[in-house]
């Protein structure tokens, strides 16, 4: 197996009154991977999520990427390599700015902000037709529309697009279709899928679907009480089914 | 008629204070209160430094630079010491009472027969009041020919999400604190460059002159707002510009009405209110229906 690009080792978590709610967290992140994360509310997975983008300070342990600690770096630093996608529609694009200006914006992820030019040229227009075509949401024909008049589904497609358009060395999913009804849900499932398997992404998943977690990835943890008690990937999580996961929910 | 080129004149340099005000007022989204004391700031400043012999231009880019420093220190507080953004400029607002009152020496300078940046040949030439309507013009148009052309680069639009969704400017690795402060920094800048020239064209700096601005320069926002509708941000900026000029003709009317010129900050305060009122009655009494069927002929 390769190096892990991320690598979280003993990594402790606590909140105001004592409470860990992460508790001794190891865990490897490989280059490649597609992990899908299940768990019941309050398991821990959106501390996890936190903790590795920079959101929660740890109270004890090593955040590794590459092999470089990174528990110190700020939110914002971090995001010149790792990418998000929130569960609340509103959360991931400017609503007053149109999908093209969000789109630039992102592209500068990473990269310094200048005095240059924003370069919404028709050439980029373009481009972004082409790109937003691939979500089969009508994304494209609303380029230069408000994100806050597009539908909940077009605007988590467009955050995926966003966080993917410079490509992360680890893309972060945080429940990104719980709040779409079903049919859009599992649309922009699909188009996640692909998108990560066509350019080899990294990817942690949160979902409560468990069909969805054993459908997508190549890799499945499951979240209990601030550890992480199950981890299995390829063929073991191929022999996974519903029944097997539930049970470890409630131990 | 001098009347309403005095207004147009006001308005033109009132609307300096209008889109400072934008800047952290709608793209932002916030009430900055430190403008009540960064524009006496600009005005103490250009004045007193005038009185003592300073090129009248020099002066009013001290300010510009003084008023940098407002809000800078509005933004630090806010972003880095975590105060509430409304007491963080309250707190540098009154401060800067007393910087006033230090920078002057006394309540109020008179500039007398100093120069001034309305002392220029150019400007001697034109009839009364159309010097104002001149400067304010030309300044107006290069702020805001500079701000549209700083909106469209990647740094403006950065600023712009940072207003936007502060959360979403940050997942994509946007500094919203250091956006924040720029933009305070820039709209207390512009907002002491209003002071300076607005004291220039008076005669004279006051340690009160301060009071009330907020309300003028957002009236000048709303009633742009009220008047144009939807538009583009650039379209936005001009119609602050308009809605400046506006407020002064309302006065002006108001004014003609026999009010006297102590009741300038209750008015003010009044044209405001209705202004911002004004949306939710045309909702809730649907005047726009009303309106469009009065202008469209019976078939």
């Amino acid at each position: 197996m390769t190096n892990s690009v991320f690598s979280l080792k003993n990594v402790v978590v606590t909140v105001g009154d004592g409470v860990q709610i992460l508790k001794s967290v190891n865990f490897d992140i490989y280059d490649g991977d597609f992990i899908t994360v299940l768990g019941t509310n309050g398991a821990g997975k959106s501390t996890l999520f936190n903790t590795i983008a920079g959101n929660l300070s740890i109270s004890s342990g090593e955040i590794l990427h590459n092999g470089h600690n990174i528990a110190h770096e700020t939110a914002v630093k971090r995001t010149n390599y790792i990418a998000r996608v929130f569960q609340d529609p509103k959360m991931g694009t400017a609503p007053r700015m149109t999908v093209a200006e969000n789109l630039l914006l992102a592209e500068k992820r990473g990269s310094k902000r200048t005095l240059h030019g924003r370069g919404l040229t028709q050439k980029k227009l373009t481009e972004y037709a082409t790109l937003t075509k691939v979500m089969g949401n009508n994304l494209d024909s609303r380029l230069n529309t408000a994100t806050g008049d597009l539908s909940g589904g077009q605007r988590q497609a467009l955050s995926f697009l966003m966080a993917t358009r410079v490509k992360p060395e680890l893309l972060l999913l945080d429940e990104h279709t719980a709040a779409l009804d079903p049919k859009t849900s599992e649309q922009l499932m699909q188009a996640t899928n692909e998108q990560v398997t066509k350019h080899k992404l990294t990817a942690l998943m949160i979902t409560h679907n468990l069909a969805d977690a054993l459908k997508y990835g190549n890799r499945l943890i499951i979240m209990n009480a601030g550890n992480i008690v199950l981890d299995v990937r390829d063929e073991e999580k191929k022999a996974l089914d519903e029944n097997t996961i539930l049970r470890y929910f409630v131990s | 008629m001098s009347m309403i080129v005095s207004s147009i004149g006001q308005g033109l340099l009132w609307a300096i204070l209008g889109i400072a005000l934008f800047l952290t007022f709608r793209i932002l989204n916030f009430p900055d209160m430190t403008v009540e004391g960064s524009f006496p700031l600009g005005a103490s400043t250009a004045v007193a430094m005038i009185a003592h012999g300073v090129n009248p231009f020099i002066a009013t880019l001290a300010a510009f630079f003084i008023g940098t420093i407002a809000g800078l220190i509005t933004g630090l507080l806010y972003t880095k010491g975590k105060i509430p953004i409304l007491l963080a400029g309250i707190l540098v607002m009154t401060a800067s009472l007393s910087i006033n009152l230090r920078i002057m020496g006394s309540a109020n300078i008179s500039l007398l027969d100093q120069r001034s940046i309305f002392s220029i040949k150019i400007l001697q030439h034109l009839p009364k009041y159309f010097d104002s309507v001149f400067l304010g013009f030309t300044v107006i148009t290069i702020i805001t020919v500079g701000l549209i052309f700083f909106l469209q680069t990647e740094l403006g639009q950065a600023f712009i999400a940072t207003g936007d969704n502060p959360i979403m400017a940050q997942s994509i690795g946007i500094q919203t604190d250091r956006m924040t402060i720029m933009g305070l920094m820039l709209s207390n800048g512009l907002i002491a460059f209003g002071g300076a020239i607005i004291a220039q064209n008076n005669g004279y700096a006051d340690i009160n002159m301060g009071i009330g601005i907020i309300v003028i320069a957002l009236a000048s926002i709303i009633i742009g707002e009220v008047v144009f509708g939807e538009l583009t941000l650039n379209e936005r900026l001009v119609a602050v510009i308009i809605g400046s000029i506006l407020y002064r003709l309302v006065l002006l009317a108001v004014l003609k009405l026999g009010f006297s010129t102590n009741d300038v900050n209750l008015i003010s305060a009044i044209v405001l209110a209705i202004a911002m009122i004004l949306p939710q009655l045309r909702h809730a009494f649907q005047l726009d229906k009303m309106i469009k069927k009065g202008i469209t002929p019976h078939d």
